[in-house]
């Protein structure tokens, strides 16, 4: 049974456009998916405290010493657009950030 | 007013000048040409690796220490998404419900020369944002149909510190981020420039009838780039709320805008939907848990702070509160003042040169106090010349001014000026005779019991040896001859 998803809502956070089709694919894909996740928790014992870590490890640092950036060049490489040596993107719109 | 208590908290963020970035090893500079401090982790590149940098930690556990905050077993970083192109990943790492340092307080000394304590909710760790130029960076703002952005700060260590709304008026919001500044600038974590943005600030502000338990709806005011902002912009928002609620309207809870130059804050947007930042843990940095011995190890290496400090130049060195909290404001005031009393000027005389003369001409001229020319020796020959009389208190503060300029050694400025006052009896002598001869009226009604007329003897005696004589000397030598 697919656990139920706000797919509107999802929609909205992720600042897609979706078409009624592609809501009901998605809500029942997504839904799937969490139906699969939702197995790990039977599986957990209660002595298994939850964790977003696959690995024991604690207080992985580097030291304060600065090593080379990227070439101007190869940072704006990818940009879809540059102006000025900076990246340029559509206007930003205020969201609430 | 008194009808109505203010309530305000305050959200500081700072950055850290360490030197490199927060999670990779690009050079933490101000000021660099755009692009040039950036890299595949700063950038959000896929597949690249953050790994929190060892040196920021331990400075927001130094700063945990100094607010006396609980320095947590275990915190996290968590993933803060949302939509805006200042961070090229689409999300900031921050901490979320475990930060590192939580509660504390700081003790907060009024203009009024009370004290008061504000609580420390919590402080926690981030990565700064790149920077937005709206429009062309040339400045075409109006028909901006396009953003450009530069990430050489997207990734600076950013401390943010949450203060309790403890705050009950603009003047003590005021004194609490002065406190906060102070106290940051002597633990050597932050340069703390708010011109620069090193040091920000927004508020939480609210006002409720007094006697009132109940908190009124909050409004947040962001854009403050001084302390003098902070406080201007707390008062307006203040009389506006306390005007909206007599008019009997109520007060929307939202963010607002300080426009310095209208002096006034703005709605800065219509309407706003409860933004889910999604929260969850950030995968690829494993959990902080800093030992117990390193912590000791860190707050063995506190400094001094400015609360104790005020204390001992006013127990031990005897200054007054109002000169000890200027001085303790700002870290280059103390060590000018420090250093000068260490090559042996008397405290008090220092302080005053430092906290009144030479901030009154730092303040005209715009210079901040850490980039002044002004040295101990300086300070130290000024005292000594005034005191024994070579120079006047005004000549001093004209060589004051050129040591601003030129960085020249005192007395060298004096013999350029020909500041030195004749001090010598028998050359001001006969200055002072040729006087008494030239003013005979003067002379004698102030014979008669005039004695007011000593004041313009005085005058001419300065007047005829140009402004160099020494007129406490001056006025013994009338005295002694016309009495
Ligand atoms: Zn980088």
């Amino acid at each position: 049974m697919p656990v139920e998803i706000d797919v509107d809502r999802v929609a909205r956070l992720a600042r897609l456009e979706l078409t009624p089709e592609e809501k009901e694919r998605l809500r029942l894909q997504l839904g799937l998916i969490l139906e699969h996740a939702a197995k790990v928790g039977e599986a957990a014992a209660d002595d298994v405290p939850p964790t977003a870590y696959a690995i024991a490890r604690a207080n992985v640092f580097r030291p304060d010493v600065p090593e080379p950036s990227l070439t101007h060049e190869a940072a704006l490489s990818n940009a879809p657009e540059a102006e000025e040596g900076r990246f340029k993107v559509p206007r930003i719109v205020e969201t609430g950030s | 007013m008194s009808e109505w208590e203010t309530v305000i908290g305050l959200e500081c963020h700072v950055e850290l000048d360490t030197r490199t970035k927060m999670f990779c090893g690009c050079p933490n500079e101000f000021g660099a040409e755009p692009n040039t401090h950036v890299c595949p982790v700063c950038l959000g590149h896929p597949g690249s690796l953050p790994v929190p940098n060892e040196e920021a930690i331990r400075r927001i556990v130094k700063i945990g220490l100094a607010l006396g905050s609980e320095i947590a077993p275990r915190s996290l970083f968590h993933r803060k998404n949302y939509f805006y192109p200042d961070m090229p990943k689409n999300y900031q790492i921050s901490q979320f419900d475990l930060p590192i340092c939580v509660g504390g307080h700081l003790e907060v000394e009024l203009p009024d020369g009370t004290t008061s304590r504000v609580g420390i909710t919590r402080v926690h760790m981030e990565e700064d944002t790149g920077k937005t130029t709206h429009g062309s960076a040339s400045g075409r703002i109006h028909d901006a149909d396009s953003a450009l952005i530069d990430y050489n700060r997207a990734g600076v260590p950013l401390v943010e510190c949450v203060s309790e709304p403890d705050m009950r008026s603009p003047e003590e919001a005021a004194a609490y981020l002065r406190e906060l500044r102070a106290t940051l600038e002597a633990l050597d974590v932050s340069d703390v420039r708010m011109e620069e943005g090193s040091l920000r600030c927004d508020a939480n502000i609210s006002v409720r009838p007094s006697g009132s338990d109940a908190l009124g709806t909050k409004v947040e005011i962001k854009n403050m780039n001084s302390i003098r902002s902070l406080e201007r912009a707390l008062h307006f928002e203040r009389e506006r709320q306390v005007a909206a609620l007599e008019a009997g309207e109520s007060i929307v809870q939202e963010t607002r805008h300080w426009d310095e130059d209208a002096g006034a804050t703005k709605s800065m947007r219509s309407k706003e939907e409860a933004f889910d930042y999604r929260y969850f843990p950030e995968p690829d940095i494993p959990p902080l848990a800093p030992a117990s011995g390193w912590i000791e190890e860190i707050r063995g290496t506190l400094p001094e702070l400015p609360r104790a400090r005020r204390a001992r130049y006013e127990s031990d060195m005897g200054l007054r509160p109002e000169v000890a909290r200027v001085l303790v404001a700002n870290r280059a005031s103390t060590d000018l003042f420090e250093r000068t009393v260490a090559i042996g000027a008397e405290p008090k005389a220092v302080a005053n040169w430092v906290t009144q003369d030479l901030a009154g001409l730092l303040n005209e001229a715009g210079t901040d106090a850490r980039d002044s020319r002004v040295a101990p020796e300086h300070v130290a020959d000024l005292i000594r010349l005034v005191a024994d009389g070579t120079i006047s208190g005004a000549g001093a503060k004209q060589v004051l001014e050129e040591v601003l300029e030129t960085g020249d050694e005192v007395e060298m400025i004096v013999d350029r000026r020909s500041l030195r006052q004749v001090s010598d009896e028998g050359a001001l002598g006969e200055i002072v005779d040729m006087v008494i001869a030239e003013q005979p009226e003067a002379v004698e009604k102030l014979r008669a019991g005039k004695q007011e007329l000593i004041g313009f003897l005085v005058g001419q005696v300065m007047k005829s040896s140009g402004g160099s004589a020494n007129p406490k000397l001056a006025r013994e030598l009338l005295l002694e001859r016309l009495s």
